[in-house]
């Protein structure tokens, strides 16, 4: 029998998600993807979520070592609806997002609504 | 008497806590090389006669954040005083063999590299602390670019003004359009910091956006 080779891929629902706290949700991914996992998160992270998990990536780079991730979101959608308006801090609506590790994963062309990437199995 | 003074001090404090006007801390953001230092450059020398800092092809030139207090602009009989902040270029991933490509040794280009993520890490704490941003885009490449799709989320998050550059249009393949149609919501301003083309046109929207 031949092993199958390749990489791990978790698609992560809105809802598991959204049963963390901020800090929470910036460790699982960092965890996750420093173990060579690459996860689509279906409703992505909030923008100062994505900032925040850029400042800790920051501070796990090693030479020769971890990276980096390769994030790709689409950009954020301004809720207009009556009920997004009147819940003021929930008026972004943030979109499927994609995070890898750098090394691996890598974007071939993004635009608004399509997200074109390369996985590599070669680290 | 000196209670009379001490008073006289500490209310003196008190009314200009109160009343005093704080200039608008506006800070420069975008991709390493997109021509954010270029930028500052330009306007520094423009309204102070000075320099913020160095430029380099390499990316991550600028390392750490530089603020500049009480820079005076005046455009259309009017002036606007900003501070602001040029910051180190953001990124998700950091490889230092990428410096040793541009022939730096190891050492350096590891040097180099931590730096450079003390700077990103340091540009993102910035952003909390802004009245608004000056998101500079290099023209010449695609925008959509995680960093640009954070900075403009973390900006309309927090319901602060954003003035989106076109930078390097002096080079043939710029194509600011792409840069409209993929953020049409922002106002965006095409020049070129380098050869100052269009500065005027900048500043104008510069004292609109954050004025």
């Amino acid at each position: 029998m031949i092993a199958m080779q390749g990489f791990q891929m978790d698609l992560v629902s809105e809802h598991r998600l959204s049963q963390m706290s901020p800090v929470e949700k910036v460790r699982f991914i960092i965890d996750e993807v420093k173990s060579g996992k690459i996860l689509v998160l279906e409703k992505g992270l909030s923008p100062e979520e994505e900032a925040h998990l850029i400042e800790m990536t920051m501070t796990l780079i090693e030479p020769d070592g971890f990276s980096g991730i390769e994030m790709e979101s689409y950009p954020s959608e301004v809720d207009t609806s009556f009920l997004g308006k009147i819940l003021k801090k929930n008026a972004l609506k943030t979109r499927l997002t994609v995070i890898g590790p750098a090394d691996q994963l890598k974007t071939l062309k993004k635009d608004r609504n399509m997200i074109s990437a390369l996985i590599s199995t070669n680290k | 008497m000196g209670v009379i003074t001490s008073f006289k001090r500490n209310f003196s404090d008190l009314f200009k806590k109160l009343f005093k006007k704080q200039n608008a801390r506006i800070g420069i953001y975008g991709p390493p090389n997109a021509g954010k230092t270029t930028l500052a450059n330009r306007i520094l020398r423009d309204w102070t006669g000075d320099a913020m800092g160095s430029v380099s092809h390499v990316a991550h030139e600028t390392r750490r954040a530089r603020r500049r207090e009480g820079v005076t602009i005046k455009t259309n009989g009017s002036s606007i005083t900003l501070d602001i902040i040029d910051t180190p270029g953001l990124a998700t991933k950091i490889d230092f063999h990428e410096f040793m490509e541009q022939g730096m040794d190891e050492a350096e280009s590891k040097r180099r590299a931590k730096e450079a993520t003390e700077g990103v890490i340091e540009a993102v704490k910035w952003l909390e602390n802004l009245d608004g941003v000056i998101l500079v885009m290099d023209a010449t490449e695609d925008p959509f670019t995680q960093v640009n799709v954070t900075v403009i989320g973390n900006m309309e998050a927090r319901s602060l003004p954003l003035l989106i550059v076109a930078n390097k249009v002096d080079l043939p393949e710029a194509s600011p359009s792409t840069i409209r149609d993929a953020f049409p919501q922002h106002p965006m301003v095409s020049i070129s910091a380098l050869e100052g083309k269009n500065v005027e046109t900048f500043y104008e929207e510069l004292a609109k956006r954050f004025g």
